[in-house]
């Protein structure tokens, strides 16, 4: 459809140019018709100049639009009538297929989970804008309405920015079923190949299952909001007080309780196997907690619940502990495909009417929602080092690639020599500083940096307020009072500065001097780098606390960690007490992906401007991982490798206090191999974040054990990054 | 792809119009072009006329394509509400949807809502496949824009067929059930099925979580749905889901035509103990079920289905003819091959007439017996109150037509009495061997096996009875009853308590099942009425007794008095197009009534009729007040009823009992013991 639309286009355009370019043209074509067209204006000039003129224009016009037309219909027509295959491309047999003749049939039923912005939304109730759309996709799917009518969009594509639930009189739900995640954009798969291959032994409706859930909220909310308060001072559940009806969300995890339920039962009592991808991964792990945990917070299945419906559970590009690009996500929208909006929808950001505030508007969407802020770096400088040393330091770029193109796992011993001799030689990367300002900076030993402001490190709103600029203060508690009265509605906003666009993003708030102030402080850690986020998104932040959390616990049997906001994190909460499940942690690698960014202050003074980005001017020499102000470490071109395999190499390894059942964990990495011709499309051997889901090997691990087999029986770990090494250097108490 | 298809219907119209606009320059330019076409003829002679045609050809596809593109673009540009304007310009101010009218009055989502679509207007698709297929994964067979059906036609019909012995999935296809409100919203783009209930709900606040559609497997006979998909498991599952997420709010069902019989058999199987049932225990139905709400069902079933499995003619069981016209056109074997693929549906015998003679009438008699059809119709729109002035002696004028006699072979047959009529018994002809027939084995039915001596025995027993007639599928199809009567029963229960109803096949079968304990549960039948509906058939030998059916409606046989209800072969009765009112309201008017035998617990009936009044113009699409068999589903009447029950309303609150046909007079004269 979009190739119909943009051939239309083209000829739309064509007419126009048409005109100018008449004589060229025709000489493009064949010659013959030249010289017809000539003898043919001729004549007709001849006859009658004027009138001739104009109508031979317009009769060639519809010729050439003609011989478009029936070249394009010849052409889908040849298309339709090819056959599936090529004779001369021969595609390698489908694991689905060559698993089907060794004997394997569906065993366990599947239930897959999927991540953040894959999963398809529908308009259920909106506003007058949106009017036809109902039960449409705005998300997913073709994204024409997106094209059409942008703002519209935006404004029902974002939540309320208090509550973090429906704004009033909008309600948009995820799509259910597997239609929901199987493919992003007409021909963009996602779970389509899985689940074709899966189709192929057996599966079916009734023993697959497609958890989709509404991935813009907090996974708490998904449920329902009836956690109850967290903290008396909680901003979200007194405004709900006020609206009860929005409290019901779509119950979704009941729902995949009572789909698993199903299924163990309606499949002969066999267990499920879990197939949760990208954001999934940590939704899955709350659920664990939530249904093993009592009613009116969880689902009360009972403590053997997870040993006794559960068989596996296949993390694919897990974020176990987030991902740094969420940070420059929050920060300044900035990152690369986290925001796909932005990587999607190119014309969004470059028409005409939205030019100036288009990444501003995506920036107010994506703080409202909760789960982005769920991908933030978990688990601070221990985990993703400090100022002077990070965990991956001495990973080179360029050698690792070679590495991987050269060597098989077999001699690794060597080749991990080298690296060690590399990086004696060069300066280290600081990936530790996830965040800093100016490429000098980054370079600049720890001493030599001015200490981080420490008073930001409270949450107290009031701290917050006196750090803003004086004359901003006046207006800064007047529509603290206002929105406690309104509720937070937003023609508020229009008071709070002279430029109250409709675009709101909290920068607004602030004045240039704090701004200077923040680049001041120079780098930012993980853990500091949340700090920052809380001073510059104050609001989003403090929902955000309430449903998640970042830390690493000390004491897991403290009675705190019972509370929903430590579930997703796996340094503050125990897996459930099953020690026969196993877990997977299965990703690409051999892809450089975003760790730390260089930012520098936005030049542009526009009052409506995020006054941060990304400096990609900074490049390092040829061998450094800096890349257009990004520092870049192996991963899969989303989640850095420590953070998708750390738990599965150290954290859950064997009996720890995070894993008191000793549950077998395996780690499973797959090299990625670009696609070697066009015809490929995404390539089979892919490593990348989402097109690993058209990797044949993993797929064929995950119809393995869907057919029964064990971890060991697959070939236990699989590993050609340094996970082992750098997870050896982080010092976290087991 | 779908803009191709699109777009070449839409070429000659587009032509037409563009005539129409340019019909002066047309002229111009026609000369204009002769007059070019002799200069090119005088410069160049020999590559000229060639290429004048070729260029005269892409300047007539140019202009389409630009005047296509024009209207694409102004349709586009058009804001969403000028259909309705127009609309509205002509017909005066419509009705607000009963959705907003009812958010005004204040009512919200109270009880879950569980949908149950029936026979053919759910979507399947496919799962795996034969070769011919490839491609399709996932695709959908059946529902949408069944595009499939005319690329491929075998291929479809080998696909949609079931194994013919065990009426589950022949070795190697596997097709299932779409899953999800998508499976039956629309039955093909445009052509809505539940979409409008659904729009209207979610504007009360019902949303995903509270609306659940329970698709299942259309073709499969019922249990075999749970033994194949273990759909009625994960019914059971999602309502009691639904049940404790909403605060123990009762399930309200809606089921419609054939999901009627298979919701009556649902509430038996939840209740039964496990091997064979779900193991709800026996106030599963109390405990979950606030209403059934069945719309439009077939409770005794339809006399359509007969001519449906006898001769595929039936106009819309078989679906598959009246949308594929071209598969109908470009072969002479098509209607063997839909026979052939619709005789292996289990379900399509459910449908069956339920009851035998008791309901539907013998040779003399039937319930409906003096009814005229233009008398009623004006009844309907005048005083809506039965008028009670007999009509016997307008029936002593007019013909009387003797709708108990389901199938008769000649049209003088059908209006002799009883006693003129010679019949053979057919039960004990010998099948012959016909030798003929064995140039057209690909296809296969049944009437294969018979020979010329089977189909002249069936012909000369004349008449057939509601119950003489599943002795004549018996005997003319002999495979589709053995596998049929495994599942269903037609029978009248005598005695309820005989063990033998504890067996899955009785279950769908109003006559021969108890309703669950469940006193507080109420159950509304809704349907149209005033549309002629089949109820007997005239038949005829088919002249060409080679590779076609041997059997086919006489549509010769009418009447020519305008009070006549028999038009072209078939004697029609007052119903919804589809189901006849005595199907569809008399177990609710009577059966179901109080305390019976059917009903020991005395659950409520209710009987929603809704007159059919057809749209204004062509601007309503398919009415707001429609009361067709599917069209209903539209309705502004029935649908506000059922937001007022899904918000928390009773029967009682709705106005108990809105009947406009003679349903309790003719239930009256049904001598059934309660």
């Amino acid at each position: 459809m979009a190739s119909i639309l943009r051939f239309r286009k083209q000829c739309y355009v064509e007419p126009v140019k048409f005109q100018f370019f008449q004589p060229q043209t025709f000489d493009k074509k064949e010659e013959t018709v030249a010289t017809e067209a000539k003898t043919a204006l001729e004549n007709n000039e001849k006859r009658n100049k004027r009138q001739q003129k104009e109508r031979s224009c317009v009769n060639s016009c519809c010729c050439v639009i003609g011989y478009m037309c029936t070249t394009w219909w010849l052409l889908l027509v040849l298309f339709n009538c090819l056959p599936a295959a090529f004779p001369g491309f021969q595609v390698p047999e489908s694991p689905g297929t060559r698993l089907k003749r060794e004997g394997l049939t569906a065993l366990h039923p599947v239930v897959l989970v999927p991540g953040i912005v894959t999963g398809g939304l529908e308009l259920w109730e909106g506003k007058p804008c949106a009017e036809g759309l109902f039960r449409k996709r705005l998300w997913g799917g073709s994204f024409t309405e997106i094209l059409k009518r942008p703002l519209c969009l935006l404004e029902h594509l974002a939540l309320h920015n208090e509550t973090g639930l429906d704004p009033p009189g909008i309600r948009l739900r995820a799509v259910p079923g597997l239609v929901a995640a199987d493919y992003f954009a007409p021909g963009y798969f996602v779970w389509a190949v899985l689940i074709e291959n899966l189709a192929k032994i057996g599966y079916e409706g009734k023993n697959m299952h497609m958890a989709a859930y509404d991935w813009r909220l907090s996974f708490q909310n998904t449920e329902n909001h009836s956690g109850g308060p967290q903290s008396p001072n909680d901003v979200s559940v007194s405004l709900l007080a006020h609206v009860p009806e929005i409290l019901i969300r779509d119950q979704t995890l009941s729902r995949l309780k009572s789909q698993i339920e199903l299924m163990y039962v309606t499949n002969g009592y066999k267990k499920v196997v879990v197939v949760p991808h990208s954001m999934g991964v940590i939704y899955f792990l709350h659920f664990l907690k939530w249904v093993e945990t009592p009613p009116p917070m969880g689902g009360g299945g009972g403590p053997g619940w997870c040993a006794k419906h559960i068989k596996a559970i296949m993390n694919i590009g897990p974020v176990f502990l987030g991902v740094p690009k969420a940070v420059s996500n929050l920060f300044s929208a900035e990152a690369k495909d986290m925001a796909s909006i932005r990587a999607m929808d190119p014309g969004l950001l470059d028409s005409e009417i939205l030019r100036l505030q288009a990444l501003e508007h995506v920036m107010r969407v994506t703080r409202t929602w909760d789960s982005i802020a769920s991908l933030l770096p978990k688990g601070g400088e221990t985990v993703w080092g400090n100022l002077d040393w990070s965990p991956e330091e001495g990973y080179a770029c360029d050698l690792s690639k070679k590495r991987y193109l050269q060597a098989s796992a077999g001699d690794k011993d060597t080749n991990g020599s080298d690296v060690k001799m590399g990086f004696h030689v060069k300066d280290s990367n600081k990936y530790g500083r996830i965040i800093s300002f100016g490429k000098e900076t980054l370079q600049l030993p720890s001493s030599q940096l001015p200490s981080v402001d420490t008073k930001w490190k409270s949450s107290d709103p009031l701290n917050l307020i006196l750090e803003k600029c004086s004359f901003h203060l006046h207006k800064w508690v007047l529509i603290k009072i206002l929105q406690q009265e309104f509720l937070g509605t937003r023609t508020i906003k229009n008071t709070n500065s002279s430029c109250g666009g409709e675009v709101w993003t909290e920068y607004d708030e602030m004045c240039r001097e704090t701004i200077r102030k923040i680049a001041e402080n120079k780098p930012y850690t993980a853990r500091t780098a949340l700090d920052l986020l809380r001073f510059v998104a104050p609001k989003m932040m403090q929902r955000v606390d309430s449903h998640l959390s970042y830390g690493i616990a000390d004491n897991l049997d403290d009675p705190k960690y019972t509370r929903y906001k430590y579930w997703s994190n796996p340094l503050e909460t125990k897996l459930p007490d099953a020690p026969d499940i196993e877990i997977y942690c299965s990703y690409g690698v051999g892809i450089p992906t975003e760790r730390s960014y260089v930012y520098k202050l936005s030049p542009n003074d526009r009052c409506k401007s995020i006054p941060f980005r990304i400096d990609s001017s900074v490049d390092g020499d040829k061998d450094s991982c800096l890349r257009g102000g990004v520092y870049l470490a192996d991963g899969d071109e989303t989640v850095p490798v420590i953070s998708a395999g750390f738990m599965c190499a150290k954290g859950w390894r064997g009996r720890t206090r995070f894993n008191p059942s000793g549950i077998a964990t395996h780690i499973r990495e797959y090299r990625h191999k670009p696609p070697a011709s066009l015809l490929e499309g995404r390539g089979l051997e892919s490593g990348a974040h989402v097109d690993i889901m058209g990797n044949f090997a993993l797929i064929e691990d995950v119809l393995r054990v869907a057919a029964g087999a064990t971890g060991t029986e697959i070939g236990g770990d699989r590993v050609y990054s340094d996970i082992f090494r750098m997870s050896d250097r982080i010092n976290l108490r087991l | 792809m779908a803009s191709i298809r699109r777009r070449k219907p839409i070429e000659p119209s587009s032509t037409s119009v563009q005539k129409e606009d340019e019909d002066e320059d047309e002229e111009e330019e026609v000369e204009e072009d002769h007059s070019k076409n002799k200069h090119r003829k005088k410069s160049d002679k020999k590559s000229k006329p060639k290429w004048s045609c070729v260029d005269n050809c892409c300047w007539i596809v140019g202009y389409i394509c630009v005047t296509w593109w024009t209207l694409l673009f102004l349709y586009n540009v058009m804001p969403a509400s000028l259909p309705l304007y127009v609309t509205e310009a002509i017909t005066g101010p419509l009705p607000d949807p009963p959705g907003v009218k009812l958010r005004k009055e204040g009512l919200k989502a109270k009880h879950p809502v569980v949908f149950v679509p029936g026979i053919v207007t759910a979507g399947l698709e496919l799962w795996e496949g034969h070769q011919c297929a490839d491609g399709l994964f996932r695709k959908r067979l059946w529902g949408g824009t069944f595009g499939e059906v005319y690329k491929r036609p075998l291929c479809w019909v080998e696909h949609m067929s079931l194994d013919n012995e065990t009426g589950l999935d022949p070795p190697g296809i596997r097709v299932r059930p779409v899953c999800g409100l998508v499976a039956a919203d629309y039955f093909a783009p445009g052509y809505f099925v539940w979409a409008v209930l659904i729009a209207n709900l979610a504007h009360i606040g019902y949303e995903e979580k509270t609306m659940y559609m329970a698709s299942y497997d259309w073709r499969l006979s019922f249990q075999n749905t749970e033994v194949r998909d273990q759909t009625l498991s994960r019914i059971k599952s999602n309502i009691e889901l639904m049940v404790e997420a909403n605060g123990g709010n009762k399930a309200v069902i809606i089921p419609h035509s054939m999901g009627v019989l298979y919701f009556l058999h649902f509430m038996k199987w939840v209740e039964a103990p496990t091997p064979m049932g779900g193991g709800g225990g026996p106030d599963w139905c109390a405990k979950h079920i606030k209403a059934v709400m069945n719309i439009g069902g077939p409770f005794l079933g339809v006399p359509k289905a007969v001519a449906g499995l006898f001769s595929a003619e039936a106009k819309d069981i078989a679906v598959a003819r009246a949308i594929a016209p071209g598969v109908l056109n470009n072969g002479f074997q098509t209607l063997q091959h839909i026979m052939r693929m619709s005789r292996t549906w289990d379900s399509t015998m459910s449908m069956i007439p339920k009851g035998g003679d008791t309901i539907w009438g013998d040779l003399d008699w039937s319930p409906e017996e003096g009814y005229t059809p233009m008398k009623s119709k004006q009844r309907n729109t005048d005083t809506q109150k039965a008028s009670q002035d007999d009509p016997e002696t307008e029936i002593s004028q007019t013909k009387r037509a003797n709708y108990g006699r389901i199938i008769s072979f000649g049209k003088d047959v059908a209006e002799a009495l009883s006693s003129d009529i010679e019949r053979i018994d057919f039960r004990d002809a010998v099948k012959g061997q016909s030798v003929a027939n064995n140039t057209c084995r690909d296809v296969w039915t049944e009437y294969h096996d018979m020979g010329f001596g089977g189909i002249k025995a069936v012909a000369e027993y004349k008449v057939y009875t509601a119950e003489s007639m599943i002795d004549l599928l018996r005997f003319v199809a002999p495979k589709m009853m053995e596998r049929g009567s495994a599942h269903f029963s037609y029978g009248i229960a005598d005695y309820l308590d005989d063990p033998k109803y504890q067996h899955y096949k009785y279950w769908s079968n109003p006559l021969e099942t108890k309703l669950p304990n469940a006193p507080e549960m109420e159950i509304f039948s809704l349907y149209g009425v005033g549309v002629p509906t089949e109820r007997a058939y005239i038949y005829k030998l088919s002249p060409s007794a080679e590779c076609t059916i041997p059997f086919q409606i006489d549509t010769s046989a009418d009447e020519h008095d305008e009070d006549s209800c028999l038009k072209g072969g078939v004697y029609s009765v007052d119903g919804d197009e589809t189901v006849p009112v005595l199907s569809s309201g008399f177990m609710c008017a009577k059966g179901w009534r109080g305390k019976t035998r059917f009903n020991p617990s005395g659950s409520r009936t209710y009987i929603r009729e809704y007159a059919h009044s057809p749209p204004a113009n062509f601007l309503e699409g398919r009415g707001t007040q429609s009361g067709a068999h599917v069209d209903i589903m539209g309705n502004f009447a029935l649908i506000e009823d059922v937001m007022r029950v899904a918000a928390g309303a009773t029967g009682e609150e709705l106005g108990g009992d809105q009947v406009y046909s003679d349903i309790f007079k003719w239930s009256e004269k049904i001598n059934l013991q309660l």
